[in-house]
């Protein structure tokens, strides 16, 4: 099994800093901007993607992470995983705007748990997704607001994000 | 982790997992709804052939906040107190569709029996059976310990170094040997202070110090002093001269709780004898974990049951 690298290093930081641009761009208003990254590289690329949009317009995001573990509808036909921390900035994310931000969008099933895991934290104003993959084969109504890269992949082949700081490099890459 | 029975089979990865667990559950008590969705379709049946107010009801909402169904079955005025054996009552309760069984019973090994009879399939905790154990209280205990120290930081620790002081009826209390199995394991020093009369046979070869009296065990400065309750109902023999001497000789007075080190923790399973095994000015100070470990109670349980319940078994590697 060889894995085929589709995006380097700096492929994906060029991909998060236009991410932020489109963010900032889309923003209406002033209202606050959460970013909200699911366990546990979504959580990498959530502070990574608050840091650049702090960088373009300081102090308007805020960072926290979301665990949807408890709220996935396929809890019950696999083993049990632990859950990973949520951490939810202490003002509330009532009234804000709230971007999930994940590494790769495929069925669409883990976005679901988090809308469902954000409902319990509180109301935000509006609910927005980033990924740095879409890869495709939604099998549910959900699609993503930012995109890093479209990745055209069939069902039989994998797609690894990997992240220097969970994984120690940063690379995307496709496998068989 | 199909059952929790006794924390003398869980290793130090498998318990400081619940603990993290149980971080994430407790948690969730900030949250604008309490409420997590984990077990919902579950059904969670709480078999109580003892009483425990306090133990049922820190299980019946620890299933709740996981959005299970639960049923209580109180052995007293039931088809136990006509007869029903154990088994009949447990087969039962699956045929109603229990998912778990959280059992307290009197007799040690009950719910060993329950998991590996063969009689039924769900998964069992042991919520106290006997003088045997009693793994919740042990892993809340361990849990308030682990929060007190390290705080927000505690996830993915251990106790490593942490000197527990455990006073009271060894012979039999549960709490005292579940606590002693699974401190171990997660590295603390354990010293246990009891009368003679009150130290079980075969205390020699538990992994702990045993000390006679209570001012040797002080003496070693711990990080916390875990009182357990004189449980009078077991006090059928005369295990020492009058409760007045044992308050005396073994109880956390007022005098000793003035000389303990100012960061040691005290701590009590609950329900307490105020003035028989611990002053009031120790069980009221902020030193005192007391309520704390009845909040944490409800958490270690949520993340036992969920363990145990929301997902498929493990394949054994």
């Amino acid at each position: 099994m060889s894995a085929r690298p589709v995006l380097h290093s700096d492929d994906i930081a060029r991909a998060l800093r236009r991410i932020a641009h489109e963010i900032l761009e889309a923003r209406r208003g002033d209202g606050r901007l959460v970013f909200l990254g699911i366990p546990t590289r979504g959580t990498a690329l959530a502070e990574r993607l608050g840091r650049i949009v702090d960088e373009i317009e300081p102090g308007v995001a805020e960072i926290g992470s979301l665990d949807v573990t408890m709220h996935r509808d396929d809890l019950g036909r696999s083993a049990t995983r632990a859950p990973a921390p949520t951490r939810i900035p202490a003002a509330g994310i009532d009234g804000s705007t709230v971007v999930l931000v994940d590494d790769v969008l495929y069925s669409g099933r883990t976005v679901r748990a988090a809308l469902d895991a954000l409902a319990d934290h509180g109301r935000p104003r509006a609910v927005r997704l980033a990924v740095l993959v879409d890869r495709g084969h939604r099998e549910l109504p959900i699609r993503a607001d930012f995109v890093g890269k479209n990745l055209p992949s069939s069902t039989s082949e994998r797609v690894f994000v990997r992240l220097s700081e969970v994984d120690g490099v940063d690379e995307v890459a496709i496998s068989q | 982790m199909k059952h929790l029975l006794t924390t003398r089979d869980l290793d130090r990865e498998a318990a400081v997992r619940i603990l993290d667990v149980a971080e994430e559950m407790a948690a969730t008590a900030d949250r604008e709804v309490k409420k997590l969705p984990a077990l919902r379709g579950k059904t969670v049946v709480n078999l109580f052939f003892e009483d425990s107010t306090r133990t049922r009801l820190s299980f019946e909402s620890a299933a709740k906040r996981l959005s299970a169904d639960v049923i209580t079955f109180s052995a007293k005025g039931s088809s136990v107190s006509k007869g029903e054996s154990l088994k009949d009552t447990a087969q039962t309760l699956v045929a109603m569709g229990a998912d778990a069984i959280v059992v307290r019973h009197p007799a040690s090994g009950a719910a060993h029996r329950l998991a590996h009879a063969g009689w039924i399939d769900a998964s069992i905790v042991n919520a106290g059976d006997g003088t045997h154990e009693h793994p919740t209280q042990a892993l809340l205990d361990a849990f308030t310990l682990r929060r007190r120290i390290h705080g927000a930081d505690a996830r993915g620790r251990a106790l490593d170094g942490t000197r527990v002081v455990i006073v009271g009826d060894i012979l039999h209390s549960r709490v005292a040997r579940s606590n002693v199995w699974l401190l171990a394991t997660l590295g603390a020093e354990v010293h246990l202070v009891a009368p003679r009369t009150l130290q079980p046979a075969g205390i020699d070869e538990w992994p702990v110090t045993v000390h006679a009296l209570l001012d040797d065990a002080l003496a070693t400065e711990p990080h916390a002093v875990m009182m357990l309750r004189i449980q009078r109902e077991r006090m059928v023999d005369a295990y020492f001269p009058s409760e007045r001497e044992y308050g005396r000789m073994w109880g956390l007075t007022a005098e000793r709780f003035a000389a303990l080190p100012a960061d040691t923790m005290v701590m009590h399973p609950g329900p307490m004898n105020r003035g028989l095994e611990i002053a009031s000015v120790a069980a009221d100070s902020t030193r005192s974990t007391v309520l704390e470990q009845v909040t944490n109670g409800v958490s270690i349980r949520m993340a036992v049951l969920y363990l145990l319940v929301a997902g498929v078994e493990e394949e054994r590697a």
